[in-house]
């Protein structure tokens, strides 16, 4: 491909990665959102986060199956805990890739 | 720089570190990846410039190694990339009235690991929107160079070093835990939880983030109501 096909290719895709990501923000935050709306939001990052987690801790992406012995998981376990515990961002990241780390050696 | 301003951008880039770190390895196997697929390093940059969304840009990859039509790998992206809406409606309840430049230039940088980071932040308050800038844009900065490394010199990287790989995993459960601020939002995560796993093992595609995101926010929502209503 040249430099033009990549213009035109990334171009496009970058047009339709922008859109879905600033209309909404151009939009509503020039406008006064009914109630309902904002108590709808402001549970949809705690579902978009599980629905993000869950499917790579207990399913098997490759063959589309559910599965529950994978490393991910069991890591997931004493990450979980440990971020409960400490509610530490940067300390539950690297915790959790320890344990991955060590997980995989084992 | 004035003090004030050195304290922003150390925030800002003291709340990106996770992400940065996540990016890192995901970025340098895009790179390996498009190198294989016969894109030159300048492509990888322009692409990781223009596009700036990891799923998006691996299936890119895969889509040209495979010869796919340019308006066929559009569309794709435009399907993979629609939960972005979400997000930014969401965060549209914290940047109230700010002007649409600024809005403009934030909208770029919303991807589903700085959406975690800033709103989790906004939330717990003390957090403004140079800061959260700041996170999308130190984020971007590494994805780029992370990609175009790994368009150049990806090869020569072990595979999965020092759990490098759960980097994401790990931070998305920490800010799991951030949003766990009642018995409502324990049951939304929990549905939420339960459909992307049916809709991710039922429906080819991407569709389970967002389809389950709403689903279980929007059960959760009535069951606030509900429960207003009783008491």
């Amino acid at each position: 491909m040249s430099f033009g096909d990549y213009l035109i290719l990334f171009g496009g895709m970058g047009l339709v990665t922008y859109l879905p990501r600033s209309l909404p923000l151009l939009y509503l935050a020039h406008k006064r959102m009914p109630q309902w709306l904002i108590d709808w939001l402001g549970l949809i990052p705690v579902a978009i986060l599980s629905a993000l987690l869950a499917p790579s801790l207990f399913t098997d992406a490759a063959t589309r199956s559910l599965a529950f012995g994978k490393l991910e998981l069991l890591v997931a376990v004493p990450t979980l805990i440990f971020a409960l515990k400490t509610r530490s961002l940067g300390g539950t990241v690297l915790v959790g890739m320890l344990l991955y780390w060590l997980g995989g050696i084992v | 720089m004035n003090d004030t301003n050195k304290l922003i951008w150390r925030r800002g880039a003291a709340a990106a570190w996770p992400i940065c770190l996540g990016y890192f390895p995901i970025g340098l196997a895009l790179g390996v990846l498009a190198q294989k697929a016969g894109l030159p390093w300048w492509a990888v940059a322009m692409m990781s410039v223009m596009v700036f969304a990891g799923s998006a840009q691996f299936i890119c990859v895969a889509m040209i190694a495979a010869g796919a039509t340019t308006p066929a790998i559009i569309l794709t992206t435009f399907v993979v990339n629609l939960r972005h809406v979400l997000m930014s409606s969401a965060l549209a309840i914290y940047l109230k009235g700010v002007n649409r430049k600024f809005l403009a230039v934030y909208a770029y940088g919303v991807t589903d690991e700085s959406f975690a980071v800033n709103l989790t932040r906004f939330r717990e308050g003390q957090w403004d929107r140079w800061r959260a800038l700041i996170v999308n844009h130190v984020a971007n900065s590494v994805w780029i160079l992370a990609t175009v490394c790994g368009a150049l010199a990806g090869q020569f990287v072990p595979q999965g070093a020092l759990g490098i790989d759960y980097a994401l995993t790990g931070m998305f459960i920490c800010l799991l835990v951030f949003q766990l601020q009642g018995g409502i939002y324990i049951i939304t995560g929990m549905l939420a939880a339960a459909f992307s796993i049916f809709w991710f093992l039922l429906i080819p595609g991407d569709s389970y983030i967002v389809g389950a995101s709403m689903s279980a926010a929007t059960i959760g929502y009535l069951l606030k109501r509900l429960y207003r209503r009783d008491n």
